[in-house]
């Protein structure tokens, strides 16, 4: 935390791993810039401040930093970035929540996708693992076809909990157990499972997203670390779905064995 | 059937596009899905009241479809046509129950059915809710069924990729797009036989709204300078409740009010009490007291402007230009059900909304007006023609534009939770149209000649280039900051003759200053700033439209209000604004056109203001005041 005084112009010492295109290798570059606590500066806005005067503390001329940034506020899952080494979104990050009693902070791409250029990641990975879960109501089209199946408050209410996940990415990148290099499909793709199994016409998918659950990559892959209920920018509770599924998986497996 | 397998072209991959994605798709055609992000992070993540539907409920309380039409036409000061919003609040239910089927999570009552909540501009509950997020729900619910379409090889999406322009024939009929690739920096033709527009609104044009960065108009502009007309440009809606903030105003929901929030400000300008030990006769409740029927929930534009007027009276809060908007005082369900808003406010602003009344001043918010589409009215004279391919078609033959880019079914003022709708409607219902005129012209036309495609792509291959080599020149984020002031300035809430000229005279000084902007950055690579440079350039000619269209209005009508000719004047301007490009000024021309009513006589519009009302005086009179 600081120790700024609200309303008293500062300096923001940031401190940026940059990467001219993904073959590239990486390098730092500091960013001299002001900003005023107490006054909604965020990450963001930084960004926006050295893309309007892009000069190194050194006094170089360089290139505005690329990010990818749509909604700034907290609901398109665009922003998201390493922190002082935390993922987290740069547009629900105050200045003044992450910079140190130095006044330094440094930011990062994700390091768990391919960086496409300095803060720009490639997340492509995350919706390919929504195909392979089916992770979609299988409706008859498009026509009027009368009100979906009657749902309870109490359902709904643990389904929009799950809804609200906006495929940041943020539970994979803070997971030990996802690494570039396997096939595990993360909390966000495993809360979806829940998402689409509680749903009664979502379920007819139920065996096949159980069955992906079931292989490597699947929910045996989580390592408990929980690390990603902590860093879920929008409090998704992302360990009660991976227990729901996990156990619906082993009943699943028992099934499948007596079924042959 | 179609002889042709060239792919129909959706750009945008927001609720419109998804829903026209997924609509031609179903309907046998292939489609290529163009956006500049990838669609699941599009701008409609961001709607968070609801969606506006007749319902059982309501229709045994006196509601309809056909009052749902009539609020909507009443709502936007009969500057919409009729028959499309008579089909699309017809159609209104059957998308309610699409999307239940889908799987999004409404709420629900105790029984399992839809609950409802109060939005702007209706006496009647007839708005669907998911929480305070509907958007993320519904947007997510399309997204998953193109998502579906997509495994099955029927989409292809082309994300993080930006539409340059259409690719017009000989005879100006369209033909594919010019796109570039915004990694590789790669600029290629791709021939349809006909295309979507589904970009969304502009308010990036004003610098700071509560759009997402994406939305700056610079798609509708970039068809708007090839030859496609643009209707009622001059009206943009203020939201009245938003949080302002360094880089964006932040939307606080209509919900808030619907679900009981009021807004007040305290009755003495010079109180510096905190608001939570100002006692209720000390607070002035300025929309209640002036709209007795409608309170809290009048139409946004006239929210903003009633707070805009209390706050250039002195009554803002603390003097400053801010308003309180107060949940503090209900229960925790209603507030539960509000969470998604109230936890953004908490989180930018570090103050607990339940605890301590919301600071909010009007933001612009949407873009009524738009790219002029046609449509084909059904025999009955009521609403439309099914799948007949002029629905929601440009004046460029091919080429449609669906969503809030165009400038159907809002007339002057859009209202609450009428836009998710909108998107949606015109995606399934008119995305029929599209595979049908796919259909129609694909074996008849044959492939486009390479020589067309490859002029537009080269075209667009020398404007790049040309960016890049000019000399360092002013940054173009900068001059985007100076636009944004100019037009939050002199064309938002209020407007007049003098500062709508000052404000064009700007614009052309930017124009000019912009052609010699060089992007601060040189690369070959994932180059945000040529992009952003390219929109700069597109997003100021739209302005110039939005100007232009402002100062030849001579009158008020809905979110247009002039203050030097503050009535409105059906008689001249009961019609339609046309913008063209006119290439060799590199200026808008304005022009009006009629526009067709026949179900729904227009009528003063007042949502039963209280006479004599019009300023701070009656809270004066009724309870101390200054």
């Amino acid at each position: 935390m600081t120790q700024a005084e609200s309303g008293e112009t500062q300096t923001a010492r940031i401190w940026i791993e940059r990467r001219a295109d993904p073959e590239s290798d990486a390098y730092w570059q500091r960013f001299d810039v002001p900003y005023t606590p107490g006054t909604g500066a965020n990450l963001t806005s930084l960004l926006r401040a050295i893309a309007r005067e892009p000069v190194t503390v050194d006094g170089e001329r360089t290139s505005p930093v690329a990010y990818d940034a749509a909604c700034l506020e907290e609901v398109c899952g665009s922003c998201t970035m390493r922190v002082n080494g935390m993922v987290r979104q740069g547009c629900s990050t105050l200045v003044e929540d992450v910079i140190a009693g130095s006044g330094e902070l440094t930011l990062q791409p994700m390091a768990k996708f391919p960086v496409r250029r300095d803060l720009c990641v490639d997340r492509s990975r995350l919706f390919e693992d929504l195909k392979r879960v089916r992770a979609w109501v299988p409706i008859d089209g498009l026509h009027d076809l009368g009100p979906g199946p009657r749902e309870s408050p109490e359902n709904q209410a643990v389904r929009y909990e799950m809804s609200r996940c906006m495929s940041c990415g943020c539970c994979l990148d803070a997971c030990p157990q996802f690494t570039q290099d396997n096939d595990f499909v993360g909390a966000a793709v495993i809360g979806q499972v829940r998402y689409f199994n509680r749903h009664e016409t979502g379920a007819r998918e139920a065996e096949h997203r159980l069955d992906v659950m079931m292989e490597p990559g699947g929910v045996a892959d989580c390592g408990n670390a929980q690390n990603c209920v902590k860093v879920c920018p929008k409090d998704i509770p992302l360990t009660e779905a991976i227990a729901e599924i996990g156990r619906e998986t082993t009943k699943h497996a028992v099934r499948k064995f007596f079924k042959g | 059937m179609s002889e042709s397998d060239r792919p129909v072209i959706v750009v945008g991959g927001g609720l419109a596009g998804l829903a026209a994605s997924a609509r031609i798709a179903e309907s046998g055609h292939r489609v290529r899905l163009f956006s500049v992000v990838p669609v699941k992070r599009s701008h409609s993540v961001c709607a968070q009241g609801g969606i506006n539907a007749t319902n059982p409920i309501a229709e045994q309380q006196g509601f309809s479809a056909w009052k749902h039409m009539d609020e909507t036409l009443y709502g936007g000061d009969f500057l919409a046509h009729q028959p499309p919003v008579r089909e699309m609040c017809r159609h209104a239910p059957r998308i309610i129950h699409l999307l239940d089927r889908m799987g999004v999570p409404f709420n629900r009552t105790a029984e399992g059915n839809y609950d409802l909540r109060a939005f702007g501009g209706s006496l009647f509950k007839r708005t669907h809710f998911a929480g305070s997020t509907t958007g993320q729900q519904l947007m997510y619910a399309l997204d998953e069924q193109v998502r579906r379409h997509e495994a099955a090889g029927m989409v292809e999406k082309y994300e993080f990729w930006d539409f340059l322009r259409p690719v017009l024939d000989d005879d100006g009929r369209c033909r594919g797009i010019v796109a570039e690739n915004m990694d590789s920096m790669e600029i290629r033709a791709f021939p349809a036989d006909a295309v979507v527009l589904a970009t969304g609104g502009c308010g990036a044009i004003f610098g700071r709204s509560t759009n997402s960065l994406i939305c700056n108009g610079a798609a509708a502009a970039r068809a708007y300078r090839h030859g496609a007309t643009l209707g009622n440009p001059e009206f943009i809606q203020v939201h009245p409740t938003s949080i302002p903030g360094q880089d964006k105003n932040r939307l606080m929901s209509e919900a808030a009010r619907g679900e009981g929030g009021r807004v007040w400000v305290p009755r003495d300008p010079g109180d510096g009490r905190d608001p939570r030990s100002i006692p209720e006769a000390e607070r002035w409740y300025f929309l209640e007291e002036r709209y007795p029927a409608y309170g809290n929930l009048v139409p946004r534009d006239i929210a903003s402007r009633e707070i805009f007027d209390v706050c250039r009276s002195g009554y803002g809060v603390g003097g400053a230009r801010m308003v309180y908007l107060d949940v503090t005082h209900l229960p925790q369900e209603t507030k539960d059900k509000l969470r998604g808003i109230l936890e953004i406010y908490q989180k930018f602003t570090g103050e607990d909304p339940t605890e301590v009344p919301i600071k909010i001043f009007p933001t612009v918010h949407y873009t009524m007006g738009g790219l002029w589409t046609g449509y084909e009215p059904a025999e009955d004279g009521e609403g439309l023609a099914q799948g007949a391919p002029g629905n929601m078609m440009t004046d460029v033959p091919g080429l449609y534009a669906f969503g809030e880019v165009n400038y159907q079914y809002h007339g002057a003022t859009r209202l609450g939770a009428n836009a998710l709708l909108n998107c949606i409607f015109d995606g399934l219902y008119c995305g029929l149209s599209v595979a049908r005129e796919a259909e129609r012209v694909g074996g008849e036309l044959g492939e486009p000649a390479e020589e067309t495609l490859r002029a537009a792509a080269d075209a667009e291959r020398e404007r790049a280039r040309a960016m890049l080599a000019r000399e360092a020149g002013e940054n173009p984020y900068a001059l985007h900051e100076e636009m944004g002031e100019w037009m939050t300035d002199e064309c938002t809430v209020v407007r007049e003759e003098k500062g709508l000229e000052r404000a064009r005279d700007a614009l052309r000084d930017l124009k000019e200053r912009a052609a010699r902007a060089a992007p601060p950055d040189a690369s070959g690579w994932s180059n945000q700033s040529l992009s952003f440079t390219r929109a700069l350039e597109d997003m100021i000619r739209y302005a110039e439209a939005i100007v232009a269209a402002s100062i030849e209005r001579r009158e008020s009508r809905g979110s247009h209000y002039r203050t030097d000719y503050p009535e409105r004047d059906d008689e001249r301007y009961l019609q339609t604004t046309v913008a063209t490009y006119d290439s060799q000024a590199d200026e808008p021309r304005i022009g009006f056109e009629a526009i067709r009513m026949g179900l729904v006589e227009p009528r003063a519009r007042t949502y039963g203001k209280k006479a004599a009302s019009g300023s701070g005086e009656s809270g004066k009179s009724s309870g101390g005041g200054s």
